[in-house]
């Protein structure tokens, strides 16, 4: 398996990255060079094994439904990049 | 050839039950409805970075407990997974919902469309994080985000494409909708946004196997709306086939107001979500005893009341029907039968008067005052003989506008019927001495003629007056 730079463009796209030629080029190497080192995985026998969803042995990890306090409305508004009315405006989005 | 019968129709629904849990799925903030915006959030649910998710062991339960309701099998095992994707309603930029582990998974409910029951096969119910609400401004020049609704919990339940017609999809709706009503874990409010439906429609010509091209639908907000859209798009699709053309798969936005679907412009690119387990929640185990457990909590479900009402009760599937469609009119049917014996009576008003108002006026059972107490003392009323069938009816809507009991509705305005022959006797006489015209037209075989001289009478005892008694007399002083 092999990044191409059409598969780097798709992904930029996706993560709405605008990148430069060269800049796709370079993540093209690099992203192979990644997955070539994760290929090592491929040498290892892993017939009846299990897929492993998570690293941790744990399960069910939960907790009870009682409402906490939230923030306060400057507090979760202070990160946006632009607010009205209490909201976090943004460029428009068309359905 | 018409469209119904040259085309089958295939719809296959994806229904969103928003879970009525008192705290989101993966932080505490509440989930109340209609709060002032961005008031219910938090780092966890605003997608601040660093934050970890913790799942609500409620919210799993609820999940369950609907997915036993439709005869789902429940997954031993299952997991959280992020879908990726960029798009204003979601601060972190991706949902976590469940991929290839839903908790449930090939269940079924039966609906019956014409009187006749059919099967609807369910593929999978997962759990998942609502999004939250965008409010588009500036004549399209910006976009609010209101992030209250995010991390809400919801199930997403996916059905077979088994679907025949606009009316199977409807009737799959409101039973889906009661079972989870009776389940208690959900408000299923349409109006509201708690019960939301998807569509992918088809259309294939009668006979073949092969499915034809899909659209999905979207923007459903009524089951009305539901039946509608669906209507519309098959005609669509059919005039596209009849031109010779192909139906474009694509996803189509239902205008309620215009009565048409619209191609919703679409993405530069196919849906591309990119589903990986998401490392910061751990697994979910439900073992037997947790499984059990849930089951138990499970009360009876529409269909087995439905078969209760016929079989305990008497009543016409057809009623039974009817009145176990929603958890609160067949709560309230039960309450009647506490005060009185005459079910199919109870049923009837439920069904004629109490029905009858609540649709005139768009309203839900719990909008109106009337219990099922007044409706059963009031039916103990009528057959005493204390008040006629036609003075039940304004007895009846004085309870569904001020909650009173019937008996309190009859003393304050005067409404005890009129059973005392002597006191009939003398106004039959009187109406009889007043309208020898049509006295002489019933003796002269125009029976017709009764029915004005009993309206008089009534007219006279202000419908007070019994009127079995009324008929007897009158005829035996006319025949007399």
């Amino acid at each position: 398996m092999s990044i191409t730079v059409k598969d780097v463009e798709h992904v930029a796209n996706l993560a709405r990255l605008t990148l430069s030629e060269a800049e796709k080029e370079q993540f093209a190497g690099q992203l192979n060079a990644i997955l070539k080192y994760a290929e090592k995985l491929n040498g290892l026998d892993t017939t009846g094994i299990e897929p492993t969803s998570h690293v941790l042995p744990l399960a069910n990890v939960m907790r009870d439904d009682e409402p906490r306090e939230s923030l306060p409305l400057e507090k979760a508004l202070r990160n946006a990049p632009d607010e009205e009315d209490g909201q976090f405006k943004v460029p428009a989005v068309l359905e | 050839m018409s469209v119904v019968s040259k085309y089958e129709t295939v719809v296959g629904l994806e229904v969103h039950v928003e879970l009525h849990t008192k705290s989101k799925i993966f932080c505490g903030c509440a989930t109340s409805f209609g709060a002032p915006p961005n008031t219910n959030t938090c780092p966890v649910c605003l997608g601040h970075p660093g934050v970890l998710p913790v799942l609500n062991r409620q919210a799993v339960e609820y999940a369950m407990k609907a997915a036993m309701a439709i005869n789902c099998e429940i997954a031993e095992w299952c997991k959280f997974d992020r879908k990726n994707y960029f798009y204003p309603d979601s601060p972190k930029a991706y949902q976590i919902s469940q991929f290839d582990q839903p908790i449930g998974s090939n269940g079924w409910i039966d609906i019956e469309v014409n009187g006749e029951t059919k099967r609807i096969g369910i593929t999978r119910l997962h759990l998942e994080e609502d999004a939250g609400k965008l409010t588009h401004i500036d004549g399209g020049y910006g976009s609010l985000a209101d992030f209250n609704r995010v991390g809400t919990p919801l199930v997403e339940i996916v059905s077979e494409p088994d679907i025949r017609s606009p009316e199977e999809a409807k009737a799959y709706l409101e039973k889906l909708k009661a079972i989870m009503q009776y389940c208690d874990v959900s408000d299923v409010k349409m109006e509201e946004g708690s019960l939301r439906c998807d569509a992918n429609v088809s259309i294939r010509p009668r006979g073949q196997e092969a499915f034809g091209t899909r659209t999905e639908l979207k923007n459903m907000n009524s089951f009305r709306g539901v039946q509608r859209g669906l209507e519309y798009e098959v005609m669509r699709q059919a005039d596209v086939l009849d031109g010779g053309g192909r139906v474009v798969q694509e996803t189509r936005r239902w205008d309620e107001s215009q009565g048409k679907t619209f191609s919703m412009r679409s993405k530069e690119e196919a849906h591309d979500y990119r589903y990986f387990p998401d490392p910061d929640l751990v697994r979910v185990h439900i073992d037997a005893a947790w499984r059990d457990r849930v089951r138990a909590s499970i009360p009876e479900l529409p269909d087995a009341r439905q078969a209760r009402y016929t079989s305990q009760y008497g009543l016409p599937s057809y009623d039974a029907g009817v009145i176990t469609s929603s958890m609160k009119l067949a709560n309230f049917f039960e309450e009647s039968l506490k005060y009185t014996s005459d079910a199919k009576a109870s049923a009837n008003w439920i069904m004629g008067d109490l029905l009858g108002y609540l649709n005139a006026n768009n309203l839900e059972i719990e909008q109106v005052k009337i219990t099922g107490q007044g409706l059963g003392e009031m039916i103990q009323l009528i057959e005493k003989g204390t008040i006629s069938t036609k003075i039940a009816k304004t007895v009846f809507k004085g309870m569904l506008e001020s909650g009173k009991l019937p008996q309190q509705i009859v003393e304050e305005q005067g409404l005890v019927q009129i059973s005392d022959e002597g006191a009939i006797l003398s106004i039959v006489d009187a109406v009889i001495a007043a309208n020898p015209q049509s006295v002489e037209d019933f003796r002269g075989g125009k029976d017709k003629a009764i029915g004005f001289l009993v309206g008089q009478i009534m007219k006279e005892t202000k419908g007070k007056a019994n009127p079995g008694l009324v008929n007897k007399l009158l005829m035996d002083r006319l025949k007399g």
